[in-house]
């Protein structure tokens, strides 16, 4: 374990969220998808990446926020979990930040359900809150009722 | 020899690439006399050629394999030690092996070489008496050998004193004489080890450079040899290769698209090469892929003469369509199904001998396998001439084993009551021998067949034989398919599943459909097709027929089962190709993939099977949902973990093990209200509860008690609590069901512990309670009741 790790951040409703860069395949530019009926919500559907097909997951409703406006296009972060490829919609992207590991800290106990499941660790930046997101459980995530 | 000549050929191309690693083995090994590993290697080879030779009846290459396989393993046990004159020995060995196989390259013989010698000295060397053309070396015994190896470590000088007395070794004769020449001066024997490698070529014996010669004349005059006509590569790189086609297809769809809007001819002409090279490059590829059906059928000779023997039958197998090719991963598939069948005709379709000609036939039987192509398909029946299927036995049989009910089966025609064989846990032999029929059979078969996009059909008739037919695609990866719209989104339906397409114009399309309990049905031909519309599976609202609208009927073929769906607008037939769905979206039945279409858009791939369980249409006989339930409680006798509870009116039930998630207690107080439901907080969800007394409408004993017993029940990963009375035991016991009790929410009673016990229908009662438990959006329970009511 090296003492500083990169990540990729992007925004989701202000807040900054972070995942470990070697996990990110890509980034691009909200595309049109194709819909899939009666799958679960938080998949908004399906996209073609260069002849691969991979879906893309809401990440706002995967942490029950609210639904962005709907002219608000929403960025592609592309990841490769242990489940396959699939695409994280977000509001925003940030930069690839290198954070110090003594920065590290535990998600806070009282952090609410679903973030509290989802996210790893915080890191302590200046003026803000790196939240790390843990793709395999986003993936993983069971429908929202 | 005819027969043997794909044998050979692969031996030789195997030989050929054992032989280059041997020789670089061989000279490793001289420098590291120590590796055991390589020493493995190589007596392996040698191992394997000896083999293989031998079953190929080639003495004299099987005679000098040996001998060197002999020296090998004692340099392996480490009896002996590797030295110079011995790694002389095994690469002449290795060079005369070479040689041999030239010779059976060019004209499948051995050739006339005499190699005595090479054993002989092999033989000597084995016996540990050194070569005994070298007496003074052997005199030494095994301290020479080491001497001379510390020479041979430094590679490079062997090498270039090799090289520069390149005619030596064809000058001096024997191999084995050049140890006698070699040993006054150390490095000799060494310059030689090194020259023998850097030559395969190079005659052993120089009786033998003529023949060899000439053989080598032979060859290239001739055709191409065997190492050149075929080379081994990797599946994975074909699979790649298969994608990239299958990536270009997609291109080329796209482009052949955008032409139909150009006028510029060139650009045209340049579209249409395109698509015509595509085309043959993707049957170039597909072609890489594919593999004779002989490869499966081979065994079959040997599998029929053994089981016919062991029964005291008489078979005759008749083989037709041998080089029949498809794709190798389907050949994989097949391969099970296939030899279930053949066995399963001769074990149960085949008579006796003198059931036969009692019957009038030949005390012989016959069995017939055929493949052909047709129509971008492979068909492959199996027809025997045997008694034939009794669809008497069948009704029976199925009746006996719950898998119908007699008033149903008394409506079947003799068809349908066939078709019964592929019912789950059927298994029509009067007595279940060792062969076949261990209740696994029909059914697994079809599902595998299904499973590949494939279909199975039967014919009997009864005395005169039994006919199946099996239809498979060539490929998985690219199918042609259906193109169809359906609120604004496309969806490819396989071509194989497709029957006909039908188009009501607007004044008919009342008329035309009808309705029963709210489920549409069309009359096509006089036979109801019930119909089902896509908009409304997929979850969308509304999509009934309006009046004065046309409708499009896709007519479907599901397990033989016919249904119409209905489309908004049936677009084209376009070839596709097939790509996997993520894991978040492979629970969802309705989709067996997705693909890529011409304007680079993704559209989802109907699964049809999928598509008609859901609309209930292949709720037959064979499997239907009661079916499928009753299967949990396996009809076919063996041992099922059951748990016995308690619920109203202290009547005994049981529901299998394997469908409790886990047994719970809630405090009475800890149960709240959800509109009308009665729910719990259950490990940060909210779980609903359900209570069997209500159900079977005894009284409300658990309200009495503090603490509720439930059952949790948990199917994609949603939770369901069935409050019982008391949790008796859990039991492994024989289950027969007994029907006929009809009370709902049962599945029938059984004798458990001695006692009657009724078995639950958890998931029947669920539905019950929550119509929506197994529909996948909220928008879905509307729908699911709706499906529910009209049934």
């Amino acid at each position: 374990m090296s003492d500083e790790k990169q990540f990729c951040t992007f925004y989701l409703e202000g807040h900054c969220f972070g995942v470990n860069v070697l996990e990110v395949q890509e980034v691009f530019r909200y595309q049109e998808m194709t819909a899939v009926p009666l799958s679960p919500p938080t998949i908004t559907g399906l996209i073609n990446l260069r002849g691969q097909i991979i879906t893309a997951i809401d990440l706002r409703r995967i942490m029950c926020l609210e639904d962005r406006d709907e002219d608000a296009m929403p960025m592609n972060v592309v990841v490769r979990t242990p489940d396959g490829v699939v695409s994280l919609l977000v509001d925003a992207i940030g930069d690839v930040l290198e954070v110090p590991q003594e920065m590290h800290e535990k998600p806070p106990e009282n952090l609410q359900s679903p973030l509290r499941e989802l996210v790893k660790g915080v890191y302590k930046l200046q003026g803000k809150l790196l939240l790390i997101l843990d793709t395999e459980k986003v993936v993983r995530q069971p429908v929202p009722a | 020899m005819d027969e043997m000549g794909p044998i050979i050929n692969e031996f030789l191309t195997e030989s050929y690439e054992n032989l280059d690693q041997l020789d670089q083995d061989l000279v490793e090994l001289e420098a590291n006399p120590e590796e055991i590993s390589l020493l493995a290697s190589i007596f392996r080879t040698i191992h394997t050629i000896k083999g293989t030779c031998g079953f190929l009846g080639f003495s004299k290459l099987e005679s000098i394999a040996h001998v060197g396989e002999n020296l090998l393993s004692q340099l392996r046990d480490g009896e002996m030690k590797m030295n110079p004159q011995i790694a002389n020995a095994l690469l002449a060995m290795v060079d005369a092996v070479r040689q041999i196989l030239a010779c059976i390259e060019s004209d499948r013989s051995e050739g006339d070489v005499d190699y005595s010698n090479l054993v002989e000295v092999l033989t000597k060397l084995n016996k540990g008496e050194s070569v005994d053309i070298a007496p003074s070396a052997s005199g030494e015994g095994s301290e020479a050998p080491v001497a001379e190896a510390v020479p041979a470590t430094p590679p490079a000088p062997e090498q270039s004193n090799g090289n520069s007395h390149p005619a030596e070794t064809v000058e001096e004769a024997p191999v084995e004489a050049e140890p006698v020449a070699g040993t006054p001066e150390p490095e000799a024997p060494v310059e030689e080890t090194a020259l023998q490698p850097a030559d395969p070529q190079a005659p052993v014996e120089t009786a033998t450079a003529d023949p060899l010669e000439g053989g080598d004349g032979m060859r290239a005059s001739d055709k191409k040899g065997a190492t050149e006509s075929s080379i081994r590569v990797d599946v994975d790189l074909l699979d790649k290769l298969m994608n990239l086609v299958g990536e270009l297809v997609l291109s080329r769809n796209q482009i052949v698209q955008f032409a139909t809007g150009e006028k510029d001819s060139s650009f045209i002409t340049t579209t249409q090469h395109l698509n015509q090279l595509t085309s043959e490059l993707q049957e170039g590829v597909m072609k890489t892929r594919m593999q004779p059906i002989g490869t499966i059928w081979s065994k079959y000779p040997r599998v029929v003469r053994d089981l016919s023997q062991s029964i005291g039958k008489r078979v005759r197998l008749e083989m037709e369509g041998k080089d029949t090719e498809l794709d190798k991963t389907l050949i994989e598939a097949i391969k099970d199904p296939l030899t279930h069948m053949v066995r399963n005709s001769v074990d149960h379709g085949i008579e006796m001998p003198d059931t036969r000609i009692a019957n009038g036939k030949n005390g012989e039987g016959v069995l017939s396998l055929r493949a052909y192509h047709e129509g971008g398909q492979v068909n492959i029946e199996i027809n025997d001439d045997g008694g034939g299927i009794h669809p008497e036995k069948i009704k029976k049989k199925a009746i006996e084993k719950n898998i119908i009910t007699p008033e149903r089966a008394a409506r079947m025609n003799d068809r349908e009551l066939i078709n019964l064989i592929f019912a789950p846990g059927f298994s029509t032999a009067e007595k279940v021998s060792n062969i076949s029929g261990r209740g696994v059979g029909m059914d697994v078969v079809r599902t595998n067949i299904e499973k590949i996009g494939g279909k199975i059909e039967i014919n009997s008739e009864a005395g005169k034989g039994t006919a199946l037919k099996i239809k498979i695609p060539l490929t998985l990866a690219i199918i042609p398919a259906l193109t169809v719209t359906c609120k604004g989104g496309r969806y490819c339906i396989p071509q194989v599943s497709l029957l006909e397409l039908v188009r009501l114009d607007q004044e008919n399309t009342e008329s035309q459909v009808e309705m029963i309990q709210g489920t549409p049905v069309y009359r096509l031909r006089g036979n109801l097709l019930p119909l089902v519309y896509l908009s409304k599976e997929l979850g969308f609202e509304g999509g009934a027929i309006r009046e004065g609208e046309s409708v499009n009927i896709v007519v479907l073929q599901a397990d033989n089962r016919q249904f119409g769906l209905v489309v908004e607008k049936i677009l084209d037939t376009e070839e596709i190709v097939v790509k996997p769905l993520g894991n978040q979206l492979k629970s969802i039945t309705a989709y067996s993939g997705a693909t890529i279409m011409g304007d680079g858009k993704v559209a989802l791939i109907l699964d049809v099977m999928g598509l008609a369980q859901k609309a209930h249409v292949v709720s037959d006989e064979t499997r239907s949902e009661a079916a499928t339930r009753e299967d949990r409680f396996d009809a076919s006798g063996e041992k099922q973990t059951l748990l016995v509870f308690e619920s109203s009116n202290k009547s005994r039930m049981a529901v299998p093990l394997s469908m409790v998630a886990r047994l719970e207690e809630f405090e009475a107080s800890a149960i709240e209200t959800s509109g009308t439901q009665e729910v719990v907080q259950y490990r940060g969800d909210i779980m609903p509860l359900i209570h069997l007394s209500h159900f079977f409408g005894g009284p409300d004993r658990e309200e009495q008690n503090e603490m509720l017993q439930a059952i949790v029940y948990c199917d994609r990963g949603r939770n369901v609590g069935v409050v019982v009375d008391r949790i008796i035991d859990i039991v492994e016991e024989h289950v027969e069901i007994k029907t006929g009790t009809g009370r709902k929410g049962t599945l029938g009673s059984s004798v458990v512990q001695g006692k009657v016990t009724d078995l639950v229908d958890v998931e029947g009662i669920i539905l019950e309670a929550d119509p929506g438990f197994y529909a996948e959006t909220s928008e879905n329970k509307l729908l699911a009741a709706a499906v529910e009511g009209g049934e």
